[in-house]
């Protein structure tokens, strides 16, 4: 075996693989690489990722998909409570609706719910865990009381108190299942701040004087995210859940909002003679919260090599 | 730890007492926690419980003096302090729907949901820690795949929703159990409430063809919470099982000549039951988080069904009353599990 006198023109993988990155950029998309490469080891992930992936792609192309309005219904004489048929494949409610226009539509809802939840709680988990952790002292007293506190709550009953304070509806549910949620994400921000607080590049850091606002905000919060972010991925079918169940108690989207919860409870009126009704957009809830759960354990195994078992 | 060095009773229980003064503590100051959230939500609440009272046309000198009668004159802090002072004398208010004393209304309902919970986590406990272990010792087996998917469904599916479609399957189709409520009305009136737990009521008085109904009517939400149940316990139980096996005691136990049984159910078991103590305490009180859902669906006449019927009439007093209380469950559990934890752990005295 002889070497060839030039190197040859390195292939994707092997730049991405190089032991000797040349730049920032090249070692990031190395270990985004290499992440990705263990993570598609895991058939069931890979499953949970298709199962998000098109849950969006239904959000965005709803219109599209849908072949009738989700709100608007048929003739209330001959059209109500279909069983499934090819025009209406998986039959039609008691307002006549088409229940699979309405359940691509209810895809909406949900993302959006999920969506906005993690965009609220996951910052206010970081800040107060950070913070707490970080500073230490009463600060850190206070705050991980005021953490336990909410924590105390069955998240259930608690978004059910607060939107009872608040109005029914899909805003304020939102809200809801947010303000019940951060709890756990500060309690693991706090864990990985206690762990880097105390190392050297911190030290070096505050040395040359950055503010500790600029230490936490640069320095501490990118090294929680990853276990934070695994834990909100796991939270997500957990959030989907609650949604619903808030729908299911007609306290979440109100109608004709096609909210799965609230369709199942529609349903439930109907349950024994037409079957169809509360079945289907159960069905809907448990793919999607299992893709999101296959999903954050395929992730926790990939940037959280602590937890996996 | 300096005290370990000391030896003797004394040197044992004084940081065991001094660790359990403290956490009585936060345990309060969590309590007090509790309760401002409570008296928060009860005051952001958009819905004006004056109105709600004397509805929107009363003249304004009524409307002040019903305001001043409810104390909703008083600055925000003196007004914290005479919730906290009535709420710890168990005063929530009347509750607008039913026009009696909220404690009094959690009391009549509570054990209906304490008949529900408990029969949930026996069933989840009983199955799910043998079966938790049996996926420890296989692993990757085929019960380890069982254990796997009953968690992935039980993390995954929601709770009404399964429950209705239970309903559906082993009521209206096949006629296996009874239907929603917790006793026919023709049973109803041969024995007499005592305890409030149905079940113990007509077994202790010999009713037993009113027992048989009432089991026929908890079997199912009871299973329904016992699957949720299990599903969490057996996943936690394998995973703390799959801890102590690596652990050097077991390996001297096989060495020494135990048999496997005994190595298993005896001496890795009874570790991992320390913390599994603390896991089947959570799982009781998620239980009764998951009833509040399961009780609407099989009309269960509990404190989750009081909650959301007093929700969905803007009965304020009442479902604070209820979210305490269930909040106040939820501290004590965990102080339970936490003094559980410190008798059978000896590590941690």
């Amino acid at each position: 075996m002889s070497t060839p006198l030039s190197a040859p023109a390195p292939t994707w993988r092997e730049w991405l693989l190089s032991p000797t990155p040349e730049s920032r950029t090249q070692a990031r998309l190395g270990r985004a690489y290499l992440g990705w490469r263990a993570f598609a080891r895991n058939p069931l992930a890979v499953v949970g990722l298709v199962i998000v992936f098109l849950l969006i792609l239904v959000a965005i192309f709803a219109d599209l998909l849908a072949p009738f309005s989700p709100v608007a219904g048929g003739d209330l004489r001959t059209q109500r409570l279909l069983p499934p048929s090819w025009t209406n494949l998986f039959g039609t409610d008691d307002q006549a609706r088409d229940i699979l226009s309405r359940l691509l539509h209810g895809s909406r809802i949900t993302l959006f719910v999920v969506a906005l939840v993690s965009i609220i709680a996951t910052p206010i988990g970081l800040l107060v865990g950070t913070v707490a952790g970080y500073l230490g002292g009463w600060v850190d007293a206070v705050l991980m009381r005021l953490t336990d506190i909410f924590l105390a709550f069955p998240r259930l009953i608690l978004a059910l108190a607060f939107v009872a304070a608040l109005g029914p509806g899909i805003e304020n549910a939102v809200i809801a299942i947010a303000i019940t949620s951060w709890p756990p994400y500060a309690r693991i921000a706090r864990a990985e701040t206690l762990t880097i607080r105390n190392s050297d590049f911190i030290a070096a850091v505050r040395l040359q004087g950055a503010s500790t606002a600029r230490i936490i905000w640069k320095h501490v919060v990118p090294l929680c995210l990853s276990s934070v972010i695994v834990r909100v991925t796991l939270d997500m079918a957990g959030i989907i859940l609650t949604a619903a169940g808030l729908g299911f108690l007609g306290l979440g989207a109100q109608p004709p909002t096609p909210e799965w919860g609230a369709m199942v409870a529609t349903g439930r009126n109907y349950l024994i003679d037409y079957w169809w009704v509360a079945t289907v957009p159960g069905l809907a809830i448990c793919i999607v919260s299992l893709g999101f759960n296959l999903l954050g354990d395929g992730l926790r195994d990939v940037l959280d090599p602590k937890a996996a078992r | 730890m300096p005290a370990t060095t000391r030896g003797g009773l004394a040197g044992a229980l004084l940081p065991f007492l001094a660790g359990l003064a403290r956490f009585m503590g936060m345990t309060a100051v969590t309590l007090l926690g509790l309760l401002a959230v409570t008296f928060i939500i009860g005051r952001v609440v958009p819905i004006d419980p004056v109105i709600a009272i004397v509805g929107d046309r009363a003249p304004p000198q009524v409307y002040d003096r019903v305001r001043r009668e409810l104390g909703l004159d008083l600055p925000l802090a003196e007004q914290f302090w005479v919730y906290l002072k009535r709420a710890v004398t168990g005063d929530f208010g009347t509750s607008v729907l039913t026009s009696n004393q909220v404690i009094s209304d959690i009391a009549r309902v509570f054990p209906a949901t304490l008949e529900l919970a408990t029969l949930g986590t026996l069933i989840g406990t009983l199955i799910g820690v043998p079966l938790g272990v049996l996926a420890a010792v296989r692993r990757g087996g085929w019960i380890d795949q069982i254990v796997r998917v009953v968690g992935l469904v039980g993390y995954s599916v929601p709770i009404f929703w399964l429950g209705l479609m239970s309903l559906l399957l082993f009521y209206a189709k096949l006629g296996w159990v009874e239907g929603p409520g917790r006793i026919d009305v023709s049973y109803s009136y041969l024995y007499t409430e005592t305890t409030g737990l149905v079940l113990l009521d007509t077994a202790m008085q010999g009713q037993w063809d009113a027992f048989r109904n009432a089991l026929g009517h908890i079997a199912l939400p009871a299973g329904l919470l016992g699957y949720f149940s299990l599903a969490y316990i057996s996943r936690m139980t394998r995973s703390f099982m799959l801890n102590e096996l690596q652990q050097e005691y077991v390996t001297a136990a096989r060495v020494k000549g135990l048999s496997e049984a005994r190595v298993i159910w005896r001496h890795a078991l009874r570790n991992a039951a320390v913390p599994l103590v603390t896991v089947i305490a959570l799982s009781y009180a998620g239980l009764l988080e998951g009833s509040v859902l399961t009780e609407t669906v099989f009309a269960w006449p509990g404190l989750g069904q009081y909650i959301t019927n007093s929700l969905q009439n803007a009965d304020m007093n009442a479902v604070l009353g209820g979210t305490l209380v269930i909040g106040a469950i939820f501290v004590g559990l965990n102080l339970m599990s936490d003094l559980l934890y410190r008798l059978l752990d000896p590590r941690t005295r």
